[in-house]
């Protein structure tokens, strides 16, 4: 399991891990679950499209991603946000359709690309996912008091001059270099269950933000790992894994904060803080 | 027939059998699609039928992978995870993002395990492409009466629950103070709209089902904003959509690149985009026109 071809695999599963924490946070307080799951489609249309051109795998999901980030951005200017990214989504998708029915891919390589490949990370590949891990983070750090502002008080927010939509904007291009980086390893769509899963949970046991960050991280981190170790060991995709301890850990947060708030109920703990089940 | 009609309908277009079943599934799915997709534009739950096609399909490679009806597969797992949506998810409406974030990302982990058993059990590789992207060309002809008597079915219950689920998709609260049962309504309207997402999974494959339940509707609701004409409008934009996307699809059996055809489900989603978009800058040439007219003298 920790052989020399598993260990690009284990780096490059906890540098996701760890963005897909920090990032997943704020996914999940602006209630943008949508648009996490819309960006990784997208890439994987870009995927599709830079295989047919002979281009680089990675300049194809970012090239994708971020049209759909601005794509979305775009539309929902205009309307009503869910529906501009159902759109987006569709039309990613459709495009994506339209370039595999040109190539001649082995179908394979599309499927690791949708549900995630543990194997086979090459060291190459190393280099940008830290790059854009980094990036990413970075901007997280910098922006993150007016993401924490806009999502929790829009009003003041407006109030002390941030501009909502651009802060917007921003997080959307935060969200689709993360996406990018992580397509390789967990697929496009479990990239979804990784941002959204852990940081739901984490929300369940603390309302205080870096808090809830940090736990949002640990609870990812936990579940790629194991994912990565039950794939190796069972053979089946680690897709599987990533989605499933997701969903385990939301659960084990509500059942969580479900307890606290009886106990809260029965004034066992009244000092206790408020635990929020969202 | 004229020499230019002969380009813009290849020959052969209308007796192809697949093309008319094509023809008649697309349509009806489409229509129903149109209908149910105006209360989940006006309800904000794109999200949730977005998702429902996604986790239906996953259903289907269960359905596949078991050697049962495919339809049973789509439908029973859209059911589920309807159900436990509403189960997950709170009133506000960003838990009710979490809740189906959740489902879905859970689904979506299934469906990776189901296609991996799929292409090792049964040894064909193509399942992930299929279940995910589907093709209106590849329904089969058995399936066409369940999927018109289904949306038979939903339509009856759209149009019984008419009044009191509009009321309730525009303000709860005054729905609840009319003493309309606001959550029955909820959970009503998810368990309906999973099917008819299901059905449209079924027949035009998970994309094209989101395609034609949220830009169809939201392409209506721009031009009017009446909802009984806007179901009606939605539906008929659907159905017109479907049929041009199969057509251009099969004239594109003699374009290059590859002389194998297009992907239908790329003319339908184009097509949708298109409608919206123009939608859209005709309202907004509308109001301009309406506001530079009705313009106030200063006094």
């Amino acid at each position: 399991m920790f052989a020399s071809f598993m260990v690009n695999t284990w780096v490059v599963g906890t540098i996701v891990a760890i963005v897909a924490g920090v990032v997943g946070f704020f996914v999940v307080l602006r209630g943008s679950s949508f648009v996490a799951h819309a960006i990784p489609n997208a890439a994987f249309a870009g995927a599709a499209g830079a295989s047919l051109l002979g281009a680089s795998t990675v300049g194809g999901l970012l090239a994708f991603a971020v049209a759909g980030a601005l794509g979305i951005g775009a539309l929902s200017s205009r309307g009503r946000h869910d529906v501009a990214t159902a759109l987006a989504v569709v039309t990613m998708l459709g495009l994506g359709s339209l370039f595999l029915s040109f190539s001649t891919q082995y179908a394979p390589e599309i499927y690791s690309l949708l549900f995630g490949e543990v194997l086979g990370i090459s060291s190459s590949e190393l280099a940008p996912t830290m790059v854009l891990g980094v990036v990413t983070i970075l901007a997280v750090a910098v922006w993150y008091r007016p993401f924490l502002l806009t999502s929790v008080t829009p009003e003041l927010a407006e109030a002390r001059g941030v501009h909502s939509p651009r802060v917007q904007l921003v997080f959307l291009l935060i969200v689709a270099v993360a996406t990018t980086m992580a397509v390789p390893v967990v697929g496009a769509l479990l990239m979804f269950s990784l941002m959204i899963g852990p940081p739901a949970a984490a929300r369940c046991f603390t309302t205080t933000p870096l808090l809830a960050i940090g736990l949002s991280v640990v609870f990812a981190l936990v579940g790629v790992w194991a994912a990565i170790a039950l794939s190796y060991v069972t053979d089946w995709p680690i897709g599987f894994f990533v989605g499933v301890t997701g969903a385990a850990s939301y659960l084990l947060g509500r059942a969580y904060a479900a307890w606290h708030r009886s106990r809260v109920v029965q004034g066992l703990d009244p000092d206790g803080p408020p635990a929020v089940a969202i | 027939m004229g020499g230019w009609w002969s380009h813009v309908v290849e020959p052969g277009f209308f007796s192809s059998e697949v093309v008319r079943t094509a023809v008649v599934a697309g349509g009806v799915v489409a229509a129903i699609s149109g209908v149910v997709g105006v209360f989940t534009v006006l309800r904000g739950q794109s999200f949730a039928g977005h998702s429902l096609g996604d986790i239906s399909a996953t259903g289907g490679s269960g359905a596949f992978l078991l050697g049962i009806n495919p339809l049973f597969g789509f439908v029973g797992m859209g059911l589920i995870a309807a159900g436990c949506m509403e189960a997950l998810g709170v009133r506000r409406e960003r838990g009710r993002d979490v809740a189906t974030g959740i489902v879905l990302g859970a689904a979506l982990g299934i469906s990776a395990l189901l296609l991996y058993f799929d292409t090792t059990v049964h040894n064909t590789t193509g399942a992930a492409v299929t279940v995910l992207f589907g093709s209106l060309f590849a329904i089969t002809t058995s399936v066409v009466p369940v999927v018109i008597a289904c949306s038979v079915g939903l339509l009856a219950v759209v149009l019984v629950l008419y009044r009191p689920l509009l009321l309730s998709s525009l303000s709860d609260d005054i729905a609840a103070a009319r003493g309309i049962p606001v959550r029955l309504m909820a959970v009503l309207f998810v368990l309906t709209m999973a099917v008819a997402v299901a059905l449209a999974a079924t027949a035009v494959g998970a994309v094209l089902s989101t395609a034609l339940l949220i830009g169809p509707s939201a392409t209506a609701l721009r031009i009017t904003k009446r909802p009984g004409t806007a179901m009606l409008a939605a539906a008929l934009i659907g159905v017109v959509t479907v049929w041009v996307g199969c057509l251009l699809a099969y004239d594109s059996f003699y374009w290059p690149p590859v002389r194998h055809g297009w992907p239908v489900s790329f003319f339908i989603v184009a097509l949708v985009l298109v409608c919206y978009v123009a939608a859209d800058l005709g309202r907004r040439w509308w109001n301009r026109r309406v506001s530079t007219r009705y313009t106030p003298v200063a006094p």
